[in-house]
């Protein structure tokens, strides 16, 4: 009888210590926050995507927006001197 | 590449608000949310001033500080998102904005308040680019497209401008030296934390 209550109070204590054992880390360390790729891999084939520049080429991706910023938004360069 | 930034020259600025129905029909946003809005001062006096508002893509963004689920990531190239996954919609990030960027769509019969919803500098969201999940949740990827936001492209009047920090910069100072006057960048200061933009 006393082995019974011996061994049900161990069981019990080993139940209570061990339960942190499966909890969750809770660290804010934005671990949860799905990964972005670079937007210079493209969106692969779509009718949207802008051509003129190497899909996974940051440096054609880089000068593409470059000179779509300087094209569309500097009228300065467009307008006759 | 230098950070992706957002101008806008409030001496070109006509209020025709292009820029909010561009990024509407762009991303389809939905009712009540306006991730672009002009703001007019001294409105119906000589001399008012219109600004494009949303998302300046801070250098040192409060709404990162402030999110108690972490959910803000900065893309390499300087553009602030987040996971509308993560996202619990507590609206502290509203409360931290200077320029009220953050958005809140009503959801459900009762109109609880929904995930956040904000400006992405038209770079969609956490989800795989041009995808139908990235699309509902975030938008358009127009970035990685090989485009820049459509609010700037579709501007009449060349008041927003948006891209590259040292393009976007180059621009505007030679409009300044042009024009001869409206050195003033409105946002410029909070946003990217320099004195740009502010009286001296």
């Amino acid at each position: 009888m006393s082995q019974r209550f011996i061994l049900s109070i161990a069981a019990a204590a080993l139940t209570l210590g061990l339960a942190a054992c499966g909890d969750q880390p809770q660290e804010m360390n934005g671990a949860g926050v799905k990964q972005d790729g670079a937007p210079y891999t493209g969106v692969g084939k779509s009718q949207y995507a802008q051509g003129g520049w190497n899909v996974g080429d940051k440096t054609s991706w880089e000068q593409q927006l470059k000179a779509r910023a300087q094209y569309g938004q500097n009228d300065y360069t467009r307008m006759s001197k | 590449m230098a950070r992706m930034k957002f101008i806008c020259d409030a001496e070109r600025c006509i209020e025709c608000n292009g820029c909010v129905t561009a990024c509407k029909n762009e991303h389809e946003v939905p009712w009540g949310v306006n991730r672009r809005r002009v703001v007019t001062l001294n409105d119906g006096v000589p001399g008012e001033k219109s600004i494009s508002v949303a998302c300046m893509h801070c250098s040192d963004a409060p709404c990162m500080a402030v999110c108690p689920v972490n959910c803000f990531y900065r893309t390499d190239e300087g553009v602030v998102l987040h996971d509308k996954d993560v996202c619990i919609g507590c609206g502290y990030c509203s409360y931290a904005c200077p320029f009220g960027a953050p958005q809140f769509p009503s959801q459900g019969t009762f109109g609880v308040r929904g995930k956040m919803d904000k400006c992405t500098f038209c770079a969609g969201g956490p989800e795989a680019h041009g995808s139908q999940d990235e699309f509902e949740k975030y938008g358009r990827n127009r970035l990685a497209e090989g485009k820049l936001p459509a609010c700037a492209e579709m501007c009449s009047t060349k008041a927003l401008l948006a891209g590259d920090g040292d393009v976007v910069a180059d621009i505007f100072r030679n409009r300044v030296l042009q024009r001869g006057k409206g050195a003033e960048v409105w946002g410029w200061g909070t946003a990217y934390g320099t004195a740009q933009g502010t009286k001296s």
